[in-house]
């Protein structure tokens, strides 16, 4: 037997941590079902669960350091047991298709990885404070649960950048304080601030009398689930049972989700310019920009769709492009009855994703834009072999190392999509579902890439209910691997991880 | 003035020797046979030892010494004996520095080291490899009057168009003035009926307008300016400052680095330049970019063999004009006559920046001309100088024969010379002066 080179311990206690701080996000729909009457086990139960299971691993002794591989193990477990609790209350409620536990932990991962795939195709069955929790859940998960974690962790003073960059993938966590904790807790009170603003926003709407039904409990809902770039929503058909003024005020928030928070910071801070001099924004302004005027044209066509003047059309094609492309998954239309033409483009949005850094998920912008800088590099130096040209971003020269990781990444991710759609499409036709190839490929995309709404029978205002069991098993995999993008959980497979 | 120069290599000595005339002069270096030579080349006294020992400072007069120039060929020995001298005595303190790090640190950390002047010698000889780049012919270029007024030595070779005019009918432009002809080793006062012949240097003194007029009047086939090809061999921190500054004023240049990281480094650093990594002396590589085609070819690399070799290269390739770094002082004549355009000697260089910055208030600004024939000097006029309050033709008569008034500068204007114009107190004169005339001129003045 080989010595165990993991010091599992470390990452044991930390995540105990963890899961007795979840005890306080339960709280929230507790506190809505007191209210409404309705019964407080659900909520109870996970709440002591979790406390016990925290102070409980809070007790083991060992050394206070965390290293690489201690980084990777907390946070593939932290998301998962944090799925795996977020599904209790939606078992012990009983209700509809979520009293399964198969089906309440796809329902919960899908929650905590902002994926916003929901199970739920009869929304009445469900309480306020059920629907609530899968709000909390998505925007609890939207800046990654772990940087919420470094921010209340106050021993964790060694490892911290670590686990930051394990969970965000990103080479180097830029510091705006010189304790992380104290950068992880401007960018969670920049997060919260967002989120504020979106929610004062969509109630004003609403009491003013422009968007009716938005009340107080559907502007918190969406406000949290625009800004996490998530998705979930209270409502059966999703935003489109809001005023166009809605509507149009989640496209903004749905877009500052996407975008990255350190970037966020200095605007918000007075560096007016700082965004439009980064080059990751402006491609992702422009593709939004140039995605949603395309969209709007392909609309503008087809005669079944254009039918309520300019402003329906542009905003219908604004907010489906936006909503997808940032991997929020929110709705305003059934668009699987759009054109071929439309569909494709937002199934190619999906594959996107808004900048690194943010709440967005898919393979990012920044991965986007390195492989097509990297690329035409690669063509240059055809012709000149000697040319040392180094990718630059904003003006500065990517390391060869990370160009590689990022080739390796995004080829990556497009494998696992298709072997992904090969599982789907197999295990479908096993227990006869009728699923077309495109469905089966947006329903791998939208789970894998945490998405959400996929095309027919998974589409926006259906539920992910049809597919087989072990169909929604293997997606609630994806979903989950695909949030802390794969490599975390994937070196716990390799032997090298727990050995020497 | 008492002057303390410690390091008696080249730059030292030619130092040494433009000061002795006029000061008091004391020289230390470690080696015996330097000094010895120093003591009966030239009017110094000499001291052989370790210049960073406080025993050998005390001997050589430190305590009474008014200027201290810390001039070997080691930064960090330099900056030594320059913060001893300043906790030592209150002399002005110069220090000749090869790398840009410390003149950086030196100039964001207010002056630090206890050193009043920093010397920079790879800085200084990027630029005026830089300045040279610009004027096609141009063998030399400096600055005079705070960049108002350009003094730059030409090259004639037979396919000019000024070949066997008079300077008269060559000297079309309006803010220019011929100070010299040089033709076999010999200067050359021109009047108007001078002819200049192919082989000869011209120096002219004027505005850079009416210089770069005129460098393009000599080579019409090619524009000056940033359209210009450059290709600079050798990514040494010469090379890398001549890119750098090239890139400032809008070329595109070339720089081949042979060190893969040291390239990659380069061309993180240097994002409007095309780094390329590989082996000067490649014949295929250097056919299939084209140097051929190149209008400049630099050669800054570790080796002044490498360099004349690059040169040469070059040259045979098509390449129109050479550039080259060249380390050993007898070897910049020598590479001028096998066929290096303009060899460049960094410790020229910086012996021409370090005699500027001791000249007495009024002479601010020198440079060499053919390392020691003659001089181009900027003075500012002084009430009492022979120059003020007199037209040019009175007042010359009274300055040694080979001296020409270059430029004038008032205020901000540029003046043109001419035989009635009236120099009035403050105006800055650029003169050129014959070797033989420089001590009775500065005294005149």
């Amino acid at each position: 037997m080989h010595r165990l080179r993991v010091n599992w311990r470390v990452s044991l206690r930390l995540l105990g941590g963890v899961l007795k701080w979840l005890a306080v996000p339960l709280a929230i729909p507790l506190v809505v079902a007191v209210i409404d009457g309705d019964p407080l086990v659900p909520f109870l139960a996970p709440i002591a669960v979790t406390l016990a299971a925290g102070v409980g691993l809070e007790q083991l002794e060992t050394e206070k350091n965390m290293y690489t591989r201690e980084a990777y193990l907390m946070v593939s477990l932290s998301w998962l047991c944090v799925g795996l609790v977020g599904a209790i209350p939606f078992v012990l409620a009983g209700n509809g298709l979520l009293a399964a536990p198969s089906n309440a932990i796809f329902e919960s991962m899908s929650g905590i990885t902002t994926t916003g795939a929901t199970i739920i195709d009869d929304f009445g069955a469900h309480s306020r404070s059920i629907l609530l929790w899968r709000q909390v859940i998505q925007w609890l998960g939207g800046l990654g649960i772990l940087v919420l974690a470094i921010s209340i962790l106050s021993q964790l003073s060694v490892g911290g950048a670590q686990l930051m960059e394990t969970e965000s993938q990103t080479q180097d966590v830029q510091k705006l304080t010189p304790k992380i904790a104290g950068t992880a807790r401007l960018i969670w009170r920049l997060y919260a601030g967002i989120t504020l603003l979106a929610t004062g926003g969509l109630f004003a709407l609403g009491v003013a009398g422009i968007a009716p039904g938005m009340d107080l409990f559907n502007a918190v809902s969406h406000a949290m689930t625009a800004v996490a770039t998530a998705g979930f929503s209270p409502q059966p058909d999703s935003v489109g049972a809001f005023a166009p003024a809605a509507q149009w005020l989640l496209v903004p928030f749905m877009f500052i989700g996407a975008t990255n928070f350190i970037l966020l910071y200095f605007f918000v801070n007075g560096d007016w310019g700082r965004p439009l001099r980064n080059e990751e924004f402006r491609f992702y302004l422009a593709l939004v920009v140039g995605a949603s005027v395309l969209m709007t044209l392909l609309l503008l066509v087809d005669a079944d769709v254009a039918t309520g003047g300019l402003e329906e059309t542009v905003r219908l094609a604004t907010f489906q492009i936006v909503s997808l492309l940032t991997t929020t998954g929110f709705a305003t239309v059934d668009f699987n009855t759009w054109s071929p033409a439309a569909k494709h483009l937002l199934f190619a949005c999906m594959f996107l994703g808004g900048m690194a850094g943010s709440t967005t998920c898919s393979i990012k912008l920044l991965r986007w834009l390195i492989v097509l800088k990297a690329f035409r590099r690669d063509l240059f130096t055809t012709i000149h072999p000697e040319a040392i040209t180094p990718v630059r971003l904003s003006g500065t020269a990517v390391d060869e190392a990370t160009i590689r990781d990022i080739y390796a990444y995004t080829l990556l991710s497009l494998v696992i999509f298709a072997l992904a759609t090969l599982v789907v499409v197999i295990d479908s036709a096993r227990v006869g579902l009728e699923l077309s190839e495109f469905e089966a490929m947006s329903a791998a995309a939208a789970t894998f890439f945490n998405i959400g709404p996929a095309f027919g029978i998974a589409g926006p205002f259906n539920s992910y209910s049809p597919f087989s069991t072990v169909t929604k098993a293997a997606m609630t995999l994806l979903m989950y691997v695909g949030r802390i993008e794969i490599i975390p959980v994937a070196v716990l497979f390799t032997r090298s991880f727990w050995q020497s | 003035m008492n002057v303390l120069i410690v390091g008696a290599g080249q730059v030292g000595e030619s130092i040494a020797a433009d000061l002795a005339p006029s000061h008091d002069v004391t020289v230390v270096d470690q080696r015996s046979d330097r000094t010895e030579e120093l003591t009966y080349g030239y009017d110094v006294l000499t001291v052989t030892g370790d210049g960073t020992d406080i025993d050998v400072l005390e001997e050589a007069g430190i305590e009474s010494a008014e200027m201290v120039i810390a001039s070997t060929d080691d930064d960090e020995t330099n900056i030594v004996v320059c913060s001893t001298a300043a906790a030592l005595s209150e002399a002005l303190t110069i220090a000749r520095i090869k790398h840009t790090k410390y003149l950086e640190t030196w100039e964001r950390a207010d002056r630090v080291f206890g050193v009043d002047y920093m010397v920079c010698t790879n800085l200084l000889t990027a630029r005026s490899i830089g300045r040279v780049v610009g004027l096609p012919a141009a063998i030399d270029v400096d600055p005079f009057a705070g960049g108002r007024v350009q003094m730059a030595e030409f090259e004639i070779s037979e396919q000019c168009p000024i070949v066997d005019q008079t300077v008269q009918e060559a000297d079309r432009y309006d803010s220019l003035t011929f100070a010299a002809v040089i033709r076999d080793d010999e200067v050359i006062v021109p009047d108007g009926s001078t002819v200049i012949t192919a082989g000869d240097r011209v120096v002219v003194i004027g505005s850079p307008e009416s210089v770069h007029n005129f460098a393009d009047g000599l080579d019409p086939d090619h524009g000056a300016g940033a359209d210009e090809e450059v290709a600079i061999f050798g990514g040494s921190e010469i090379g890398y400052h001549v890119a750098r500054l090239l890139s400032e004023r809008g070329f595109g240049p070339r720089l081949i680095e042979q060190d893969p990281d040291r390239a990659r480094e380069l061309a993180e650093e240097l994002p409007a330049a095309q780094i390329m990594e590989s082996d000067a002396t490649d014949m295929e590589f250097l056919e299939r970019e084209h140097i051929d085609e190149a209008d400049v070819v630099v050669a800054a690399l570790e080796s002044d063999e490498k360099n004349l070799l690059v040169s040469l290269l070059a040259r045979r390739l098509g390449a129109d004009r050479t550039i080259a770094v060249i380390d050993t002082p007898a070897y910049v004549d020598l590479f001028e006559a096998v066929g290096v355009d303009v060899a460049i000697n960094p410790r020229v260089v910086v012996a021409e920046e370090i005699t500027r910055l001791t000249q007495s208030d009024k002479t601010e600004n020198v440079a060499l001309i053919e390392s020691d024939k003659a001089e181009v000097i900027e003075i500012e006029v002084d009430a009492d100088s022979v120059l003020a309050g007199r037209p040019i033709q009175e007042s010359i008569a009274d300055l040694p024969a080979g001296v020409v008034i270059g430029a004038i500068t008032r205020k901000t204007e540029f003046v043109t010379p001419r035989g009635d114009t009236e120099i009035q107190p403050g105006d800055h004169v650029v003169l050129f002066v014959g070797a033989a005339a420089i001590e009775e001129t500065t005294a005149a003045l």
